[in-house]
């Protein structure tokens, strides 16, 4: 089956949210429960000279929803089978089947589980299965007013936008077989030397 | 969730809309036994299983400066999703109008508890927010004798009808009140905006109109584009304006971005970020010039043939001795050459940074300087825009594709719309600047001209009727909240207030009465595509009024009965429907878009939106580039005039130069103020919110939540820890708000995203964060503008008590 996937322009990416928006219209779900959530990245520093800054910051956002892993780490955490994959090949929640314990929460990398402490069941993003079946891409893939996001299999855009999937402070790809592709931020490389931080965590 | 079944919502309309009110809060809540995937969880579950309809609509904008298009899902009358364009194609020329988390967050506003549903009168003292539940027939009495009564004791003229754009299609908000006021004598005008009053004023003077623009697929043509102070992915400065930047930077533009925040645009669309200390642009500028003027990198054939006032050569006549464009940047009258030296200990720019930047915005031709509206709404708001204007005239990047003229930049070729629906002519001829209503309240028949005032050597009135719709201007977005609320307290000044809208705003709650109006979801309307768009939106009726909220047109009709002008006001009988069909057919069909179908094939095809593709762009001032001779701009010397003769007969060379120069602001890093006030805070416009509307609106505000942005080191300073609350607060006012600590803007500055509702403690400290508690009445002096993000302030982590 192949593997789905999402194609992340970090370098086009303005931070704007549209795609969690849509995402939360869609799906119904409560602002806190962000299936697709933007994390701020912010490094580097300010350096001033008689006055002057001759070294300023940087920063990009990095727009994630389940990237719907070729070896889904919260699959394997998931102490009842709740968390599991579909016949579509998609990793969802079982609601009837999950205690909640949150153990695919703290699994995955990506915080892509998203706990809800009113039903005190975990929820997560199934890459809107129905609109895949509908022939359509997910809500958040045709939302983004930069045209920074894009779905489909990885196979199809690795074509159009290569294999790239390292950009900091992600965790290295090769352990869970992320489906998204990254073009990375003009930026990204400074994240190699300089420190980088979510920043806004509360926002996530 | 607050509302009750009692008896006057029992019949069958107002059950279905507490259910529907109830299911929106009730979707929220996932519910266990829908699975993932299966059945989605939500209102579609709760709300019946009617047919779902789907309406393509124009985004209830707010004017904001985007005009989107909505595909709204319907089911039961109830808006179930919101998703957006999808036409396909998405090309350059006719791109999708997709939406932003604003638009697509609409159904927490829409269906918020909070909505006003009855007519509400003031119960306690003004501004206290009691009110009693009165009917609509109680309601409009007390509009009809309130507005007689002012008319006969004063005159028309102490009737006012203030800015405010919350409700922003062709037939809502304020122009249906316009138009009936003006049946019945009138009001008193007002001109300008609180979004661009300096550039408004001050492009004109350099270029003669505000239609300096090209078609914005003109920026693929560029080499260079700076972004000064603009942040188009956030304000949506025309939809698309970010996307198209992105476009020219995939043809090999180099964009730079300078702010004193690292803004949205300056991580997703700038090459390069250049942080520069706010109020300090024009110096920059200036400096720019020094270095374009001194390497003899200007146009010498586009200055002498286009250009009046650069050098002594080509002064206006009777202002031959006078200090030229180049004589204020060289310094050959006042001893300061303007180098980038001389710039660096402004503005913070290194000065090899702003020799760069000149070198490569003169040398990378064609080139865009775009001026964001932000640093015009200063102190010396109209010195940054003419500085601008007078870079691109002396590289001659105006009249020609991939270049900008600068200054407002509407586009060329197709003049914007803003008011089609026709509100006739006001018989009262006094207008005065916008930002000055509340001077009008105190000495209004003391103004004159040196206050701006127009049509007439002054008001032969105070303000003594406030009718405010759509609009929270009265206390949220107006400078110095505290002094603002002391005048619109005092019964004896305005004598009634009015306001209509869909919230009990900070404004509503200065209201003696409140009028309850529908949203643009609920009523017909007509948009336009704002600065930019070569667009019309149908925005049909999707839901019905809820509880007895009606459309601002409807309140107006029904009180136009009450004056005995209903058949007047409504042209024979026109209900909202009737007036976009008129709109459509009789006006833009008739004069810019005569291709664009009728109404009624507009309403069938349910396409929602009429769009013009761009193929060639319009190039601004084209013509008068090849032949000013033939093709001459309106100013007095038919040229790009960087010496201006009116502005020097005003003289008033302290504060309104002839020739653009950098001007220290009145308050000021550079001044004493800054001792017991050291950081500068500006009010940058929020994603969450359209100025202040979705304030209360929880997808948008827990997405951005209202901070106060504070560089690390200005924070570790004060010992404020990132979410700490901290108080901010100047001589005017103060807040509290939690503190982001971010490195994202530069030491020395504070951002207090506009727009959050004031929300007043008893000490009078605002918990809202509203930046207004801080700003000044003071007005700019050309432009008799606003100068909202010209402050100083002192921030200290906050203690209760």
């Amino acid at each position: 089956m192949p593997q789905y996937a999402f194609y992340i322009d970090t370098s086009a990416c303005s931070g704007c949210k549209a795609c969690q928006a849509a995402c939360h219209d869609k799906n119904n779900t409560r602002s806190e429960i962000k299936w697709r959530r933007v994390y701020e990245i912010e490094g580097g520093g300010w350096e001033q000279q008689n006055g002057a800054f001759i070294s300023v910051p940087f920063s990009y956002f990095i727009s994630m929803s389940c990237n719907n892993c070729g070896s889904p780490v919260c699959v394997k955490a998931c102490p009842t089978t709740a968390m599991h994959i579909d016949k579509n090949g998609i990793t969802v929640v079982d609601p009837q089947l999950c205690i909640g314990c949150r153990y695919c929460e703290w699994a995955c990398p990506y915080n892509a589980p998203q706990y809800d402490s009113i039903i005190k069941t975990m929820t997560k993003c199934d890459l809107c299965e129905d609109y895949l079946l509908a022939g359509k891409k997910p809500a958040c893939a045709d939302a983004c007013p930069m045209r920074a996001l894009d779905f489909g299999t990885f196979e199809e855009l690795s074509r159009k936008y290569g294999e790239e999937k390292r950009l900091l402070p992600l965790p290295e790809p090769g352990l869970f077989d992320p489906g998204f592709i990254i073009k990375p931020h003009r930026d990204a490389g400074r994240a190699t030397n300089e420190k980088v931080k979510v920043a806004a965590k509360k926002e996530i | 969730m607050s509302i009750s079944l009692n008896k006057a919502e029992s019949n069958s309309f107002n059950r279905r809309l507490f259910l529907k009110f109830s299911a929106m809060a009730g979707a929220l809540l996932i519910n266990r036994g829908n699975k993932p995937g299966k059945t989605r969880a939500g209102i579609t579950g709760i709300i019946g299983t009617g047919e779902e309809k789907i309406i393509r609509t124009g985004c209830p904008a707010h004017n904001c400066g985007g005009r989107c298009l909505l595909k709204v899902h319907v089911r039961d009358g109830i808006i179930t999703r919101i998703e957006t364009d999808d036409r396909p194609g998405d090309e350059v020329s006719d791109p999708q109008l997709r939406a932003c988390i604003r638009g697509r967050s609409y159904r927490s506003r829409q269906y918020h508890p909070d909505r006003l549903k009855y007519p509400l009168k003031r119960t306690g003292k003004r501004g206290e927010g009691k009110f009693e539940r009165i009917t609509w027939d109680e309601a409009l009495d007390i509009m009809h004798g309130e507005i007689s009564r002012v008319i006969r004791e004063y005159g028309n003229s102490a009737l006012f009808i203030p800015y405010g754009t919350g409700s922003y299609t062709n037939l809502n908000g304020r122009w249906p009140a316009v138009r009936l006021l003006n049946l019945l004598g009138g009001c008193l005008g007002y001109y300008n905006s609180y979004s661009w009053a300096c550039t408004n004023i001050a492009t004109p003077y350099v270029y003669g109109t505000l239609n300096t623009g090209n078609q914005r697929q003109d920026w693929l043509n560029s080499r260079y584009i700076i972004m000064w102070g603009w942040n188009p992915a956030e304000m949506i400065d025309g939809t698309n304006s970010a996307y198209f930047i992105k476009k020219a930077r995939e043809k090999g533009a180099r964009t730079v971005c300078i702010d004193p925040r690292m803004s949205m645009s300056a991580v997703a669309l700038a090459d390069e970020w250049i942080p520069i200390r706010p109020g300090t642009d024009a110096a920059m500028m200036s400096a720019m010039a020094w270095v374009i003027i001194t390497e003899k990198l200007t146009d010498d054939d586009f200055i002498s043939r286009c250009c009046s006032g650069f050098d002594s050569t080509q002064m206006p006549e009777g202002c031959e001795k006078e200090e030229s464009y180049k004589d204020y940047i060289l310094g050959t009258r006042d001893g300061i050459p303007k180098t980038p030296e001389w710039a660096e200990k402004i503005t913070s720019v290194p000065a090899s940074t702003v020799a760069r930047i000149a070198r490569e915005y003169a040398t990378l031709r064609p080139a865009v300087l775009y001026q964001g509206y932000g640093m015009q709404r200063r102190a010396y708001g109209e010195q940054v825009v003419r500085a601008g204007a007078a870079l691109s005239a002396i590289t001659g990047n105006i009249g020609i594709p991939g270049g900008w003229a600068s200054g407002l930049a509407s586009q060329a070729g197709s003049e914007p719309f803003w008011t089609v629906f026709p509100v006739g002519k006001n018989p009262v001829k006094t207008s005065i600047p916008v930002f000055l209503w509340t001077e009008a309240i105190l000495r209004g028949k003391e103004m004159g001209p040196a206050d701006g005032v127009r049509g007439a050597p002054k008001p032969d009135n105070n303000i003594k009727l406030i009718w405010c719709i759509a609009s929270n201007i009265l206390v949220n977005q107006h400078s110095n909240i505290n002094r603002t609320i002391k005048i619109l307290g005092d019964e004896k000044l305005v004598e009634f207030i009015a306001v209509q809208d869909n919230f009990l705003t900070p404004s509503a709650k200065y209201a003696d009465l409140v009028l309850p109006a529908c949203t643009q979801f609920e009523t017909w309307g007509v948009e336009d595509g704002w600065k930019y768009g070569e667009e019309v939106f149908l925005t049909p009726k999707i839901a019905d009024p809820p509880y007895e909220t009606k459309s601002d047109y409807r309140i107006c009709a029904d009180l136009s009965k009450k004056f005995g002008v209903w058949d007047e006001f409504t042209s024979g009988g026109k209900d909202e429907r009737a007036w976009a069909e008129w709109i459509i057919d009789n006006y833009y069909r008739k004069t810019r878009f005569p291709e664009m179908p009728l109404f009624k094939n507009m309403e069938e095809s349910n396409a929602g939106v009429y769009v013009k593709p761009v193929i060639e762009p319009v190039v601004a001032l084209a013509g008068f580039r090849k032949d000013p001779g033939r093709y001459p701009l309106k100013t007095p010397t038919g040229k790009i005039e960087l010496f201006s003769k009116p502005l020097f007969d005003m003289n008033l060379p302290e504060e309104i130069p002839a020739v653009p120069k950098y001007i220290t602001e009145w308050e000021s890093p550079f001044g004493r103020e800054a001792e017991k006030y050291p950081l500068q805070a500006i009010g940058h416009h929020y994603m969450s919110r359209v100025h202040s509307t979705h304030d209360n609106n929880k997808m948008t505000m827990n997405a951005f939540p209202q901070h106060v942005f504070m560089n690390d080191n200005d924070a570790a300073e004060r010992k404020i820890r990132n979410g700490d609350l901290v108080r901010v607060w100047n001589d005017r006012g103060a807040l509290v708000a939690r503190c982001r600590v971010t490195s994202k803007i530069m030491p020395g500055v504070i951002d207090i995203p506009q727009g959050a509702w004031y929300n007043p403690g008893e000490d009078g400290t605002d918990f809202g964060g509203n930046i207004n508690v801080l700003t000044t009445e003071r007005w700019t002096a050309l432009a008799k503008g606003n100068p909202q993000h010209t402050i100083m302030v002192q921030v200290e982590k906050y203690r209760k008590g």
